[in-house]
């Protein structure tokens, strides 16, 4: 059982974002089955109905399918993944930038570095 | 209203003090609610008036429809906040005792939930240590297949992974028919398993509110949320 969840946003959209997640990074690649409500609940240790509706999220974006008797999936539309992995890494970086601009850094200087490390880890 | 169990206008006195005051309350069936207040807020009261250990001084109590009873005992499913089980029985004794005692009592759930905990079935009660006892009986109310479990305080004593574990057992028990009352003041631990809280303070019902709604609104947990509006 995992805890670990932020205090300060609601519990099913940390899990919306763990599977997300978990999905675009390929821990869970295309067309596999997930488990059932209750497992995936009880192994994150999180109420059922949060857990379904962390999934149902994650149906609305079609990152993840019902089918009607054998259960839920992860799409096997690989563009759809991409996209949702794209617009991550796009959260990811305008934080990112956000966070530097408060260290008073600009932008020129932040390539710049991004350029350095880029170089020392080379 | 369909509730598993609803309270209108309950209340219990001693003499002047009045223990719950006006409670009006409806949990649906499939809901994982914490009931959560300071000491003495009325807590097991309300427990106990759930399973006809107390009777109100006045209003109403019903658990699917019935006033406690002898049919709502074989509906509910109680975990005292102490363990009261006897002595000289083993594991064993004991869920022979259960399943003469409920007929929705699932042995091999017990059975099995026994083997998970690492307990011997032949094992005396009064051989256990604490930790051990309150396993027991937490497995004991959870292997019933009951409409209503009220669990007061069962996190209490024991260690962070046997906590986990409790936790972890209630919700794969979970039903979407049955209700689940966890009584509490560990929220920080329980929250994520709970959908809905609610907040009683000397006596009164100051809030009953879903635990995302209380995150979404206040940008806190509900232990945080909980210690502000309990503030000393």
């Amino acid at each position: 059982m995992e805890h670990g969840f932020r205090s300060d946003l609601p519990i099913y959209s940390q899990l919306v974002q763990r599977l997300r997640q978990d999905i675009v990074s390929g821990a869970l690649p295309p067309g596999t089955r997930l488990n059932s409500v209750r497992d995936l609940a009880a192994d994150a240790g999180v109420n059922p109905n949060t857990m379904q509706r962390a999934l149902q999220e994650l149906e609305r974006d079609e990152l993840v399918y019902t089918q009607r008797t054998s259960g839920r999936f992860v799409t096997e539309d690989v563009t759809i993944i991409a996209r949702s992995r794209a617009l991550i890494a796009k959260e990811e970086i305008r934080s990112f930038l956000a966070a530097m601009h408060l260290l008073g850094y600009q932008r020129q200087e932040i390539y710049q570095l991004l350029q350095e490390e880029k170089e020392e880890q080379e | 209203m369909s509730g598993i169990l609803e309270c209108r206008g309950l209340c219990k006195r001693y003499g002047a003090m009045a223990a719950l005051d006006d409670i009006n309350l409806s949990i649906e069936p499939g809901r994982v609610v914490g009931l959560l207040g300071p000491n003495g807020s009325g807590k097991t009261t309300l427990i106990k008036l759930c399973n006809g250990l107390l009777t109100p001084t006045s209003g109403e109590l019903l658990i699917l429809g019935e006033r406690p009873g002898a049919l709502t005992k074989a509906v509910v499913s109680y975990l005292p906040d102490r363990v009261t089980l006897p002595e000289w029985m083993s594991a064993r004794q004991i869920m022979d005792f259960y399943a003469d005692f409920y007929a929705d009592f699932q042995r091999d759930k017990a059975k099995d939930m026994l083997t998970r905990f690492g307990l011997n079935e032949q094992m005396k009660i009064k051989q256990m240590s604490k930790g051990m006892r309150e396993k027991l009986q937490l497995i004991l109310t959870m292997s019933r297949e009951a409409s209503l479990y009220l669990l007061d305080e069962p996190i209490g004593g024991v260690d962070p992974a046997t906590r986990d574990y409790i936790l972890e057992t209630i919700i794969r028990n979970y039903n979407p028919e049955a209700a689940v009352i966890i009584s509490t003041h560990l929220i920080a631990d329980v929250e994520a398993a709970l959908d809905e809280v609610i907040f009683i303070n000397n006596g009164h019902i100051v809030l009953q509110s879903a635990v995302d709604t209380i995150r979404d609104e206040h940008g806190k947990s509900v232990d945080a949320y909980f210690r502000e509006v309990f503030k000393c």
